[in-house]
């Protein structure tokens, strides 16, 4: 019988053997209080599930998703709820304060890259991204939205406050409500991303202690920032919506979703092997599940690794698998109930381990890069082609400048890059005979033939025309002529008025030469010397 | 003779007892350089801040503000760590820290808000100073520095007055009881010459016309780790825990010229107690008196508090109709939508101003007689 009110305090502490006669008494007294009277509430109906999937992904990485959501049926809108077991009060108060319908919070740290890792359950975009959907009862959304973000960033220790006006729109189309809706004006949707947002420990530590179990029980201990950050992409994200409390949809429960998705790069982290255990991720493995939790589940998804030749191994091996059309194909997951306590046995913790049975196919590479003005680029590839398909091999090369005394007389014409080399074994349609060097005709010997299944061949693309930045070699002759022809010009003349001197010269008297010609000059009757 | 010793010893724990007057710590950590080759300065910020949490002062009491992020800088070969020692012995950067201002939030004008307390209202709690004339707070501020500037993210720079009138405005309005403020830049003590408020008590790394010098650098991360002053003064404060009654002449000697080639330099002048009789844990811990007591209490069950909306709840179930969710690509509502209205505003003064003075000008020169043509 719990101890309710004050009153009954007293009665509680002398619960003495005679007083049991009085029992009764005091159940009639209580009841008669009514309804009205009980302080004690009824248990919160929260409910939390946490969920990890691993998969394995076709360029050798690994991809790891948590999710932890809590689901509150309780309605938030009215005031005067102060009880909060698993949502956390920080989240709950902000939904109340702020007339939200739907907040969408994501820090992310790198790309996830479609072309190699195949389509993510739930993408977002580098740095912080905040979409928020306000009731409809907010009469001035830009001020909510702005004290919001305010209240997230100092939440998660991160420079949300700088959301203003010049980083907010209002979609018009798309991001439609993921939870209940009943109409949608997008009026009440506020959508902003900050790309320069750096994801680091001080945002995963508060995100984590939202978490009912924080890091401390379920698979939450697997949450460890220095290895969750050593990785090609993190990202953590916080999602609140309502849902349908039951398959009727009369009444709303509020769902809080907490996920975070990291990829292990195979070579980084895995140093180069493409097996993956639970302890090489996370330095770390699972001991229990989360005690509030309902749920607490591992997928590995498996559905590739049947069906090829190579198969993956998971171990232990999986008491039950799960099957669905997810994104459009069918998979298949294995799955490690943590309740469940066959699966963590003996050993008291559970160590997922994936391991390839066959080398994986790419065979060898070898590069040897260039040394300037020593030797060239050297890459050699074996690569095993599908049938019916085609390959491309690219190599991208930056385009440096020379030594004016390295080029050629013709620079203009460009410089070649020697062809490439394709040396192949193609199976044969028709099985050849082994031949006898001597008694074939010359054009069937030039090859060396190991087995008739297959003959070999050596193809060369073409080579390669180059232009390369070319200077203008003019300029030099160009600047000479320019230059010296300034310097004699205007150095020159100074120099020269600086540094001539003028004398008066004496003209000379003349000698015999001078009187003769003096004489004739009389003659004629012009003026003398 | 017993009796005389008693009274003495009680007269003794009585002054002990009001041997500072604070309540309550709070500590301000600013780091205040950018870029992957001052990775020191957040190290020294970082070093000061785990000896300070594990004094005892809980992050809602710190103020912890980092100009660059170091941890998960893509340079950095050990992510998510910031190491103090080389061959990453200690990690200063931990699993719990809580960096309230970060990146371009660090600017002399955030900083001076903090202290002074005129923040705008929407700040959130955990990046408000919210001391009150019984804290004691510690100020830390490492970066580069010159003769009477500390430079702020290569950017800007705060003078060593304005950091004088910061500091008197938080005594005017009585938001310390006494402060430490800890400097470990070039040219440090320029930055405390121009306090002129009581109860304040300086530690500089280097005197003026000297450089601060850094102490090592680890090959493998590329970058020299920390600076020679505050490295010092970690091992110095790895040695105190809460219940050390080392004071503050211990921290004036740490650091002599042999080790740190600058002369560290302190000023107690403003102070009011002797610095014999100021404890360590004074400023970088949170160690209250605590007085036990053996009364009980009992308390009132306070009934009022319940959760009321189980019945209502019940009630809105009948009367709710099924609700449903959203469809996220309604193609034809999105084609037959019509755009938005813009809002409309009336001109403003600006305008209305510039035709009128365009119409008169019209009519001046043209004469009255055209009006009828226009209206």
């Amino acid at each position: 019988m719990p101890a309710v009110h004050g009153g009954e305090r007293r009665w509680e502490a002398e619960a003495a053997p005679g007083m049991a006669a009085a029992r009764p008494l005091a159940l009639l007294v209580l009841l008669v209080l009514g309804p009205g009277g009980w302080g004690f509430a009824d248990p919160p109906r929260d409910s939390l599930r946490e969920e990890l999937v691993i998969t394995p992904l076709p360029s050798g990485d690994v991809a790891a998703t948590f999710q932890f959501r809590t689901r509150w049926d309780s309605e938030l809108q009215r005031e005067g709820v102060s009880h909060y077991r698993l949502f956390p009060k920080a989240l709950g108060q902000l939904i109340s304060k702020y007339s939200l319908r739907e907040l969408h919070l994501s820090f992310t740290q790198g790309f996830w890259r479609t072309r190699y890792w195949g389509p993510p359950f739930l993408q977002a975009p580098s740095g912080a991204e905040l979409w928020v959907w306000f009731q409809d009862t907010v009469t001035d959304v830009d001020k909510s939205w702005k004290e919001l973000s305010n209240v997230l960033s100092g939440i998660f220790c991160a420079s949300l406050n700088f959301i203003d006006s010049t980083n907010t729109v209002i979609p018009t189309a798309s991001f439609k409500p993921l939870g209940l809706a009943n109409d949608t004006d997008h009026y009440f949707l506020r959508y902003a991303v900050l790309p320069r947002e750096v994801v680091c420990t001080e945002n995963l530590t508060p995100w984590k202690k939202l978490l009912p179990c924080s890091s401390k029980a379920g698979l939450s201990v697997l949450l460890k920032a220095d290895r969750l950050f050593h990785t090609s992409y993190h990202s953590q994200a916080v999602h609140i919506r309502p849902v349908c409390r039951n398959a009727h949809c009369t009444s709303i429960s509020w769902e809080l979703r907490q996920t975070l998705s990291v990829v292990f790069d195979a070579f980084i982290t895995g140093q180069g092997k493409k097996d993956w255990s639970l302890f090489r991720m996370f330095s770390r493995t699972l001991t229990e599940p989360c005690p509030l939790a309902s749920e607490s589940r591992v997928y590995v998804d498996i559905t590739s690794y049947n069906q090829d030749n190579e198969t993956l191994e998971v171990n232990p091996l999986p008491t039950t698998t799960y099957q669905d059309v997810i994104l459009g194909t069918r998979k298949t997951y294995a799955v490690y109930d943590l309740h469940d306590t066959a699966i963590i046995n003996n050993s008291r913790n559970l160590n997922l381990q994936l391991k390839w049975k066959k080398p994986p196919e790419n065979g060898y590479i070898h590069y040897q890069p260039a040394q300037d003005r020593l030797q060239p680029h050297l890459l050699e590839m074996l690569i095993q082609l599908p049938a019916n398909s085609v390959t491309k091999v690219s190599i991208q090369f930056e385009r440096a400048l020379l030594k004016w005394t390295e080029y050629t007389p013709d620079p203009n014409h460009g410089f070649y890059v020697s062809p490439s080399v394709l040396s192949a074994l193609v199976p044969s349609m028709v099985a050849a005979k082994p031949v006898d060097w001597e008694e074939s005709p010359l054009f069937n010997s030039l090859f060396p033939v190991s087995d008739g299944s297959n003959y070999f061949v050596r193809l060369y693309t073409e080579p390669l025309l180059v232009n390369l930045p070319t200077p203008d070699f003019s300029m030099p002759y160009n600047v000479i002529c320019l230059t010296c022809t300034v310097v004699a010009v205007c150095y020159g003349s100074f120099y020269n008025l600086l540094t001539r001197t003028f004398r008066i010269e004496e003209p000379s008297t003349g000698g015999l030469a001078k009187r003769l010609a003096n004489l004739i000059r009389r003659a004629r009757g012009v003026p003398p010397l | 003779m017993w009796a005389s010793f008693i009274c003495w010893w009680t007269q003794d724990q009585a002054e002990q007892f009001f041997r500072s007057g604070h309540t309550n710590n709070w500590a301000v950590l600013v780091c205040t350089s950018r870029f992957w080759f001052n990775y020191r300065h957040v190290a020294n910020t970082l070093s000061v801040y785990r000896s300070v949490k594990r004094l005892g002062i809980p992050d809602s009491h710190i103020v912890l503000m980092l100009a660059d992020d170091m941890a998960c800088n893509p340079r950095n070969p050990k992510p998510a760590t910031v190491f103090s020692h080389k061959n990453m012995e200690l990690n200063v950067y931990g699993d719990d820290v809580e960096v309230d201002y970060r990146s371009y939030e660090v600017t002399v004008e955030n900083f001076l808000r903090v202290l002074t307390g005129r923040i705008p209202p929407s700040t959130p709690r955990s990046k408000r100073l919210l001391s009150d004339d019984r804290s004691n707070i510690l100020i830390y501020m490492t970066g580069h520095g010159g003769n009477g500037f500390l430079k702020f993210q290569d950017s800007e720079e705060i003078t060593n007055i304005e950091l004088a009138d910061a500091f008197e405005q938080m005594w005017q309005k009585r938001r310390y009881n006494e402060l430490l403020f800890i400097i470990d830049t070039c040219q440090g003590a320029s930055m405390y010459e121009r306090f002129y408020s009581p109860n304040i008590m300086a530690l500089a790394s280097s005197q003026v016309g000297e450089d601060s010098l850094s102490h090592q650098p680890d090959p493998a991360i590329g970058v020299h780790l920390m600076d020679r002053y505050t490295f010092y003064v970690l091992e110095f404060l790895e040695e105190i825990n809460p219940d050390s009654q080392t004071n503050m002449n211990d921290l004036f000697q740490v650091c002599p010229k042999s080790l740190c080639v600058s002369t560290p330099g302190h000023r107690t002048d403003l102070f009011q107690r002797d610095p014999k009789n100021v404890l360590i844990t004074d400023f970088f811990g949170s160690v209250r008196k605590v007085e036990i007591t053996t009364e009980t209490i009992s308390l009132q069950r306070d009934s009022g508090i319940m959760e009321s909306s189980h019945e209502e709840g019940q009630r809105d179930e009948e009367l709710m109709e099924p609700l449903k969710y959203a469809e996220q690509l309604p193609v034809a509502q999105i084609i037959h939508q019509k755009p938005k209205l813009k809002d409309w505003h009336p001109p403003g003064g600006f305008i209305l101003g510039l035709w009128a003075l365009i119409i008169m000008v019209f009519f001046k020169t043209y004469g009255i007689k055209h009006m009828k043509f226009i209206f």
